[in-house]
This record gives structure tokens, C-alpha cells and sequence, in this order.
């Protein structure tokens, strides 16, 4: 049989507490920091603007490009080259013009007359209204996917569980958001797709986890909180990382060959990954005995059942 | 313990066949095609037009493979591209202006499989390229074209009750009709009180004189906003239809939006010039007496505007406006009958027909003219003069220079007429090279990510974890089998979800093989293992399952374009999973090992 973690005896989780806390808090910090500091980088999905892909047929020669936008009365153009030398990525604000769609029509209008054989590949624009629109839903689904489960987990479990996992969880989606603003990724609503299917899929590890304790708190009578915990984590710590494997094998594979279009949906959930493993047992776990988790709280409707029974 | 009765495998067995079946239209790819569709939707193709479609082809010596009639329109396939777009130009001129001859690609699956409504998945604009506009429809000025057609109704209305009134001003949506006495104002209200029932009228006694104020009642205003939004997407539609979009997606979003989706176009910028046109029709009396020389130096006479006619000079036009494009409800290019000059039939709403039977009446000999006015600019397309008096709502308009005048006069009538301004607000564009581009980027992504899961799982659970892996592919099969079957549209994000949930949804075999692992560590028999394995296992996955479908289902909530693509994947790939994982890989476990009453070794 092939065990990555053949544990004999619990590893004592539970006494790290403070050094886990402590690392926990200065990534979380440091998350913030980079967010206040230098702000997430939002795509033309949530700003407003338009960004074009275009090929052309040499390698493009990008200040001639620019040159040639200006001349059409484009400013504040940003272009750069993604991909292959070819492949040419033009990003233009929205100026308040009432006919602001029609911005890509004047990019390729001016741009085809020097560069012959220039293909369109994709265009995106979004009218300042609708940027917010899609702003103010994404963080209202944040906000509704946090909510849902977290009510999911107290009527599953405990108001403690529930606080716990959620706590964890909140940790991670920051430190996602800290790192995309630290190197100033670009997020997108892509991204944001990604954020969430983590914040669900991270709670998962938290579940599973949880389960094990609960189950543990009714079968572990003389145990402490603390070792019922430890026996919890490392009992499903193969699961955990199997799993994550797994999900982080399909995940890489997303970034390899997925191309530019999923390159930050998967890096965002690279991220999520990672933190999600070590969120679910070394942040959620203490925050559970800090909010004094007892075994009261499972096992007494469990006796008040079997009395009546008797 | 671990025995299925016959009727799970049998069930087990007839979902597969049918996830099989369904998923088999999407490896026989797509062939060339041309799609004949009626430009007027009112209009139906039937056997006639396919035996007119099939004696073209014939005549032009264009082999064709096959010939349908599917919905209201009529899909030919052919062998090449080449032969495509030869067949297009064939059957665009034997058929006329009233059929678009779109380009479009149909599923080569075969004919048995189509009729079980096996088709293959319908794929995003980001996936086969096209363009997707969000276009806004600007009901601030839907309600001030209200109030301007109040303000001429006001003044039909009391002229022909002979009550005398001074000026009629408009401010934003009131409309404000000033007398001299109280008595006027009063006969006044109760007249247009009782004709325009949608309207709420507030009176003022100034100094200057006595005032009546009228504004639209909110339900009332709703109303206008309601069809202001239903014309646009009625003549968005025509415009569609100009363009020979094969299948075009033109839908209401929330009160004040339309999507329009216009598969492979490739040549936006023209799509966009044509649905982002502003163009709106007004009707006119001109001004007969005006002075040339005045009109020439732009000078316009008190109660009139000057545009400029299409044949560079100007003419003054009154500000009163007769009828506007609303009212028209069809427009064709023909010929004038005694003539023969070439000339623009036009068909008017019952409402535009009595109005315009009254005013030709009045003004015979004298000319009208009519309208095109882009982004704040009017322009006279013809301005005929009124021979007779015309009633039942069908004019006919000379005066064309050529047929082809009289062709893209017909054309702007037909496709012109907006209840109000529209902008675009949002465009996402993908070029058809980038849309196969994104489908192979998909498809390996999935792939590679599947043999690297499928090999670690058989080495590092064996045989359990060959099981788990079929599982895997079964799983995936159900996924694209049930958007297959649900049409629901697969956009890149979609096909990321795919490989998210696949990654995701071995975690329910982990748990299961993990616990079976423990309690052989245990000491149980195998056998009891791998049934409290499952039974164990199961109430962790619907945990952990669930809470991702939480965020789903938020997602698909609030998600918008790619976004929901995303959430639909994600959600039913959940649900297909969770059916996989533990039903069919048990199945394969309890066929392998159930049977076996003293096993003393499983290969986990």
C-alpha cells in the first residue's frame, strides 16, 4: 500500500498555536497592506474601457503603434506585446465619450493602414455604468456566498464551526486578493469566478475536517478538545492533500494550457489551493478551540435521544 | 453486504447509454452550410421555397448534401467552403430580398442521433467567435418623444374643438398649454382629461394667464418605457436580419437593456455601424412659403427647422411633426405602375393611416418630407409632393433616382425606425480564429489534467483507483451529456469549470478510498471495509459538495456572460459527481469484489 502518511501517532497540531496564529496573522497583514498600499489592479471588466487583442503580421513594433494612435486622437493607451511578439494587447480608458463602443473601430481603422494583414482577435468594452454594475454584484456575490455557507455550516454543525470555517476562509479569499494586488495582476471577472468557486471549495476542507471532529467528540470520551482535534486533522490529513492534489494537478494543467485567457483564473486558485490546506487546519482548527468548543455542545441532544429511547 | 439488486446495475447501465448517446454529437464536429431564413419573421418557409431552394442548387450544378426544414428555416449542407459560398451567392439571387442567406455550420452527427434531440453543446460567442453586444435603450428620451406627441395630440385635439389656446411648451416630460381665460382652460381639461386617460393634468393661475400642465401617470410611463424597449428589439431584429446572421440571440435584459449575440460575424465593425445606428424617422410638412434665399443662408422662418436634402440643397420643414417611424409598419422598393419610375411602397399603422389620410387631404399639391435624423442631425430622404388624398395607409413615394435609391430608401424606412436612442454599453468581440484557439486550450487543458489525476490514482490506490478514475470519465461524460441535452450555452469558462469540477470530484472518491484504507488499518474485513467505507464517506461528500454549490448557485445568481457559464458547469457538474463517484464507482466495486464471500485481500 503507497502512503504518502502512514502517522502511527497525532502530530500535535493544537501546540503550534501560537507560531501558526502568528504566521497566519503577518500573511494576513502583509495581504491587507498590499491591498491598501497598492490597490488590486481591476480589469476593464469592473473599470470600464476597452481592451483589444490583435496579431499582427511581423513582430509589432509597438512605439509605431503608439505613434499611430495618438495621431488618431487616442491618449492614454497602454500597449504591450503578450504571448508571442505578435500577439498585441491595446487598453484604452473610457473618456466620457458618448460613443465610447466605437473606440475599437477607430483602433483598427488607424492601425490597419500600416500594418497589413492585422487580424482582430478579441474585443472587450464596458460602458462605465455597466463596469460598476458588475463591481457592485461581484461583491455582493462575495458577500452572499460567505453568508450562505456560513449559515449552511451553523445548522450543519455549530455557530462555532460556522465562525471558524469562515474566519478561515475570509483568510484565504484576502490573501488571494493581497497577492493579486502585490504583483498587480490583473483581476477579472474570470478571476472573481475562480475567487468564489474557492471560497466554496475551500470551506469543503473545513468540513471534512469539522466532520471528523464532531464524529471524534462522540467516540473519544476521555480525550481533551485539543487531542480530539489533533486526531481530527491527522486522521484526514492524507485526504487533504490527495485532494488538493488532485484538484491542483487539473489546476496546473490550466495554467500550462490554457493560455492567457485562464493564466490568472488559474494562478488564483493556485493560490487558494495552497492557503486552503493550511487555512482549514491551522487557522480554522485553533480559532474553533479559541471560541471554547466543548463537548457539551454534541453530546447531549446525542444522551437526551438514547434516554428516550430507554 | 456489497451486492447491488439487478434493477441499479440495469439503471446504472441505461444512464450511461443515454449520457453515451448524448455526448456522441460532439466528436462528429460541424460541416459547412448556408441557412435560408425569411427576413420578415411574420413570413414561413415551407416545402415550396426548399423545392425552389433545391432546383437553384440543381440549376447552378452545386452538389449538396442534404436539405432540412427546421423551425422557420431551411439548412443546406454542403461539402466545402468553397461550395458554401457559392451556394450562398446562388441562392441570395434566386431567391430575392425577402430570404436571408446566412453562412452557418451544422453538426455532422447523423440524422438518427438529431432525431432523439442529441445535439452536440452550443457553444459561447468565445468559443466560435461572433459578437456580443449589451445595448441600452435611452428612456429619458422615449419619455420626451412621449411628451412631443402629446404636445401635437394637444393641439389636434383643441383646434378641433375649436377651443382657442396660446402656446403649447414642453419642459422634460410636461407638457404645458397656456390660455388666455379661465373658461379656455377649463373646457380645455375637460376635454383632453377625458381623451388622454394616461395622463394626470395640474392647472395654475398666473398672472400672465391660466396654465395647464400634463404628465404621464407612472403606470403610464412604464407602459411607454415598456414599448419603447419592445420596438427597439423589433427593429433590431430587422437590422439583424439585414446583416444574414445565421443564429442571432436578440433578448430583453432588466427594463432598459437588450442583448444582442450575433454568432460568427466577422466583420464587426459593420455589425456595430448598422445596430449602433441611431437613426430615427420623422415625417414633415415642408414649408412652401419660406424664402429661398433665407433657407440658403440657414436662416430658418419662425416655427420652422432647415435640413438638408440628400441632394446637397436645403429645405425649411415645419416643426409640427406629422408621423414618426413608429407608425411604419413596412417599406419595399418597387416601381410606379403607369411610369414605370422607380419608387418606395409604404405600408402605416391604422393610427399613422387616419392621420395621414387627414393631412394629405389638407395639403394637396404641396410637398412632405421625410426624416432621417442621426445623432441630432435631420436629413430629408425624399420629399415628394402630395398628388391625391390618401387613405388605407399605403403610400407610394417617387421621386427616386434609381432602383438602388429606391432600395436604400426602403431600407432605412424598414430598418430605421427606433422608439429611442440606443447605445452600446457593453461589447465582447472574439475573431473566429481565436474562437477554435479557446476550444483547443480548453479541451487540453482537460485532457492533460485528467491523465495526470487517472495516473496518480491508479498508483497510488490501484485498483480502487482505476475504478475511481472510470468514475472520472463517467462523470465526465454525464457532464457534457447533460449540457448537451440542456443546450446550455459552454463558453471558456465553462470548459474551466469542467476541469475544476473533474479536480474537484475525485475528492469524493479520496474520502471513500481513504476510509476504506482506515478501517482495514482497523481491522475489518474487506468486504466490511469497503461498505462502511461508502456509507461513511457519503455524508462528507454531501458537505463538502453542497458548500460549493452554495457559490454556484451565487454565482449563477449575480454572475453575468462568461461568469454564468462558469456557475451553470460548476453546479451540475456537482451534481453529476456526486452520482459518479459513488453510485457507478460502486457498482464497479461491488461487481468486482461482492461476489467474492471470503475475500481477504482488496487492492487499495
Amino acid at each position: 500500500m503507497l502512503e504518502f502518511f502512514p502517522f502511527k501517532k497525532n502530530i500535535p497540531f493544537m501546540s503550534w498555536g501560537k507560531v501558526t496564529t502568528a504566521i497566519s496573522l503577518l500573511t494576513f497583514l502583509f495581504a491587507i497592506w498590499a491591498l491598501w498600499d497598492k490597490g488590486l489592479n481591476l480589469g476593464v471588466d469592473f473599470t470600464g474601457g476597452t481592451v483589444m487583442e490583435v496579431r499582427t503580421s511581423q513582430p509589432a513594433d509597438l512605439p509605431a503603434i503608439r505613434t499611430v494612435l495618438e495621431k488618431a486622437g487616442l491618449t492614454e493607451v497602454s500597449v504591450q506585446t503578450f504571448g508571442t511578439s505578435r500577439d498585441v494587447l491595446i487598453r484604452l480608458p473610457n473618456k466620457g465619450e458618448s460613443n465610447a463602443a466605437e473606440t475599437s473601430n477607430r483602433v483598427m481603422t488607424a492601425l490597419a493602414a500600416t500594418n497589413p494583414g492585422l487580424e482582430l482577435k478579441r474585443v472587450d468594452f464596458v460602458g462605465p455604468q455597466v463596469g460598476k454594475e458588475l463591481y457592485d454584484n461581484g461583491a455582493l456575490a462575495l458577500l452572499v456566498v460567505a453568508f450562505g455557507i456560513m449559515a449552511y455550516l451553523a445548522v450543519r454543525f455549530e455557530w462555532r464551526f460556522a465562525l471558524a470555517g469562515m474566519l478561515a476562509n475570509m483568510h484565504d479569499i484576502v490573501i488571494i486578493l493581497g497577492v493579486f494586488a502585490f504583483f498587480q495582476w490583473e483581476f477579472t471577472l474570470t478571476v472573481l469566478a475562480g475567487v468564489l468557486a474557492i471560497l466554496g471549495y475551500s470551506v469543503n476542507e473545513s468540513v471534512v475536517v469539522f466532520d471528523r471532529i464532531r464524529e471524534n467528540i462522540r467516540k473519544m470520551r476521555g480525550a481533551t478538545i485539543p487531542d480530539i482535534i489533533d486526531d481530527a486533522i491527522t486522521r484526514t490529513m492524507s485526504r487533504t492533500i490527495i485532494t488538493h492534489g488532485s484538484t491542483q494537478i487539473m489546476v496546473l494543467s490550466m495554467l500550462f494550457f490554457g493560455g492567457e485567457a485562464l493564466h490568472n483564473f488559474a494562478l488564483a486558485l493556485t493560490i487558494g489551493i495552497m492557503f486552503g490546506i493550511y487555512s482549514s487546519v491551522l487557522v480554522a482548527s485553533p480559532l474553533l478551540l479559541m471560541f471554547g468548543v466543548k463537548r457539551e455542545h454534541f453530546i447531549k441532544p446525542v444522551e437526551k435521544k438514547e434516554e428516550a429511547v430507554v | 453486504m456489497n451486492r447491488f439488486p439487478l434493477w441499479k446495475y440495469v439503471l446504472i447501465g441505461i444512464t450511461l447509454v443515454i449520457a453515451f448517446l448524448y455526448t456522441l454529437p460532439n466528436f462528429f464536429g460541424e460541416v459547412p452550410a448556408v441557412q435560408i431564413s425569411p427576413v420578415r419573421t411574420t413570413e414561413k418557409v415551407d416545402t415550396a421555397l426548399l423545392g425552389q431552394v433545391e432546383s437553384s442548387l440543381k440549376a447552378a450544378n452545386l452538389g449538396y448534401q442534404g436539405v432540412e426544414l427546421a423551425g422557420n428555416s431551411i439548412k443546406v449542407r454542403l461539402a466545402s467552403t468553397d461550395q458554401q459560398i457559392k451556394a450562398k451567392d446562388v441562392l441570395q439571387n434566386s431567391l430575392g430580398e425577402r430570404y436571408t442567406v446566412a453562412l452557418n455550420l451544422v453538426s455532422a452527427s447523423p440524422a438518427w442521433l438529431s432525431s432523439i434531440h442529441a445535439l452536440p453543446m452550443y457553444l459561447g460567442l468565445d468559443l466560435r467567435g461572433g459578437v456580443h453586444f449589451l445595448l441600452e435603450v435611452d428612456m429619458k428620451a422615449a419619455l420626451e418623444k412621449a411628451a412631443i406627441r402629446y404636445q401635437n395630440d394637444f393641439r389636434t385635439e383643441l383646434r378641433g374643438d375649436k377651443i382657442r389656446y396660446g402656446r403649447i411648451s414642453r419642459e422634460g416630460n410636461a407638457v404645458t398649454v397656456h390660455f388666455a381665460t379661465r373658461d379656455q382652460r377649463d373646457a380645455a381639461l375637460s376635454k383632453l382629461g377625458t381623451t388622454f386617460t394616461d395622463l394626470t393634468f395640474t392647472t395654475e393661475d398666473q398672472a400672465e394667464g391660466f396654465t395647464l400642465t400634463a404628465r404621464l401617470k407612472p403606470q403610464a410611463e412604464t407602459q411607454v418605457q415598456e414599448f419603447a424597449l419592445q420596438q427597439n428589439i423589433t427593429t433590431l431584429r430587422n437590422r439583424v436580419n439585414e446583416l444574414g446572421v445565421a443564429e442571432p440571440v436578440i433578448q430583453q435584459q432588466g427594463a432598459s437593456r437588450v442583448v444582442v449575440q450575433l454568432p460568427g460575424v466577422q466583420d464587426t465593425a459593420k455589425a456595430k455601424d448598422i445596430l449602433g445606428r441611431t437613426a430615427t424617422l420623422e415625417i414633415r410638412m415642408v414649408d412652401e412659403q419660406a424664402d429661398p434665399t433665407a433657407i440658403q443662408q440657414g436662416q430658418a422662418p419662425f416655427g420652422d427647422d432647415i435640413v438638408s436634402s440628400r441632394d446637397g440643397g436645403k429645405i425649411a420643414v415645419k416643426k409640427d411633426v406629422v408621423l414618426t417611424g413608429d407608425s411604419i409598419t413596412d417599406a419595399s422598393p418597387g416601381f410606379e405602375s403607369t411610369s414605370g419610375q422607380a419608387a418606395v411602397h409604404i405600408n402605416l399603422d391604422s393610427k399613422g393611416a387616419r392621420i395621414f389620410k387627414d393631412v394629405t387631404r389638407e395639403n394637396v399639391g404641396k410637398r412632405m418630407a421625410i426624416l432621417l435624423i442621426e445623432k441630432g442631425v435631420a436629413e430629408a430622404i425624399t420629399s415628394p409632393v402630395i398628388r391625391e388624398e390618401i387613405g388605407g395607409g399605403r403610400v407610394q413615394i417617387t421621386g427616386m433616382e434609381s432602383a438602388q435609391e429606391a432600395s436604400d430608401v426602403a431600407l432605412l424606412l424598414r430598418a430605421g425606425a427606433l422608439a429611442a436612442p440606443m447605445q452600446i454599453v457593453e461589447e465582447r468581440t472574439v475573431g473566429p480564429s481565436m474562437g477554435a484557439e479557446n476550444i483547443s486550450k480548453g479541451f487540453h487543458s482537460n485532457l492533460w489534467g485528467f491523465l495526470a489525476v487517472t495516473l496518480f490514482m491508479v498508483i497510488y490506490y490501484r485498483i480502487f483507483g482505476l475504478f475511481s478514475s472510470i468514475a472520472l470519465a463517467i462523470n465526465g461524460f454525464f457532464l457534457i451529456a447533460l449540457l448537451s441535452m440542456l443546450q446550455a450555452t459552454l463558453t471558456l469558462p465553462g470548459m474551466a469549470a469542467i476541469a475544476l469540477t473533474l479536480g474537484m470530484a475525485i475528492d469524493a472518491n479520496v474520502l471513500i478510498n481513504e476510509r476504506i484504507r482506515e478501517e482495514l488499518r482497523n481491522g475489518a474485513t474487506p468486504q466490511a471495509a469497503i461498505h462502511a467505507g461508502y456509507e461513511r464517506a457519503w455524508a462528507t461528500i454531501l458537505d463538502s459538495n453542497l458548500t460549493t454549490l452554495i457559490a454556484g448557485v451565487a454565482l449563477f445568481w449575480l454572475g453575468s456572460g462568461p461568469v454564468r457559464g462558469f456557475a451553470v458547469v460548476l453546479c451540475l457538474g456537482i451534481l453529476t459527481s456526486m452520482f459518479s463517484a459513488v453510485t457507478v464507482s460502486r457498482a464497479m466495486v461491488n461487481l468486482t469484489y461482492g461476489r467474492q464471500a471470503r475475500l481477504a485481500k482488496v487492492s487499495i
